[in-house]
């Protein structure tokens, strides 16, 4: 079972509380499409992809990013046990939609830097680290259920 | 691979940053020593903690070698020969550390840059940052 302190709970409830998912979905997975090209093998139906510009603009990419930000929000409720929270979740990844594991933490350092970019200097290294260590156990859950 | 694009972008970031080198260079390194611990053990001889002098001034050092290579994103080789050597031979940090280094400079840049810090300059960053660890760690078998 993963440890939280005080000082994490808080500052996880925190950011979701003030979150912009409407903002910040799509901002994330838009970025992880263009820095990291080769995650968009995955969304080959979301029609025009050929550029950053294309990507920014794609409603269907906007549109997913705010469905996984609003993923999250279960290990947000049941930080106790989010690995029991995304069994089924990470068994439709593995099965259905054949996502490699390793995109996750792409996804994941994009959603971080995406952020940082929104908080500024309030993103502190300790606040960056109970971030980072929130995405770690949900990258680790996600991909607990590949055989 | 490098477009003539990235290279632009790559060359504005450096040129807002240089100016802030320490300011940058010791929010990077503090993040990494927070965020990523195992990196410490390589600084027990300086005072690396928040703030200190070691942290800025080495700290100023790293950003100004990435802005100054980045002069030249062609030659990186031959920039970065003596700095090859020295951490080959002296330093010898796990490289597997110069890309959760490079993950914290890309953050200072963000929350220092933030709206600035577009997709396209992100991309272009990462793709550099990754070329030069890939450089700074030839010398190392």
């Amino acid at each position: 079972m993963v440890e939280w302190s005080d000082f994490e709970r808080t500052t996880i409830s925190n950011i979701f509380a003030s979150l912009d998912y409407k903002d910040v979905g799509p901002k994330a997975l838009s970025r992880c499409l263009i820095v990291y090209p080769w995650t968009q093998r995955y969304f080959a139906s979301f029609g025009n992809l050929y550029n950053a510009e294309a990507i920014k603009t794609n409603p269907n990419v906007a549109a997913h990013g705010v469905k996984v930000l609003h993923g999250l929000d279960q290990a947000v409720k049941n930080m106790d046990n989010i690995k029991a929270t995304y069994a089924e979740l990470s068994v439709k990844h593995s099965e259905q939609l054949h996502v490699d594991p390793d995109n996750f933490r792409l996804l994941a350092d994009c959603l971080s830097i995406t952020i940082a970019a929104k908080m500024g200097s309030n993103f502190t290294p300790a606040v960056q680290a109970a971030w980072q260590k929130f995405l770690a156990v949900v990258v680790s859950a996600l991909s607990k259920q590949y055989h | 691979m490098l477009t003539p694009k990235d290279k632009k972008l790559i060359l504005e970031v450096c040129t807002r940053v240089t100016p802030v080198a320490e300011r940058i260079g010791a929010d990077a390194l503090n993040r990494l020593f927070v965020v990523f611990p195992g990196a410490k053990t390589y600084f027990s001889h300086l005072d690396i903690s928040a703030g200190s002098a070691h942290l800025r001034s080495h700290g100023g050092k790293i950003v100004l070698a990435i802005a100054e290579a980045a002069q030249d994103i062609g030659k990186l080789n031959e920039t970065l020969g003596p700095l090859q050597t020295l951490h080959a031979y002296q330093l010898r940090i796990d490289p597997g550390k110069f890309k959760l280094f490079s993950h914290c400079m890309l953050i200072a840049l963000a929350c220092y840059l933030l709206d600035e810090f577009t997709e396209e300059a992100h991309a272009a960053m990462d793709k550099y940052l990754s070329a030069f660890t890939a450089v700074l760690a030839e010398k190392y078998r």
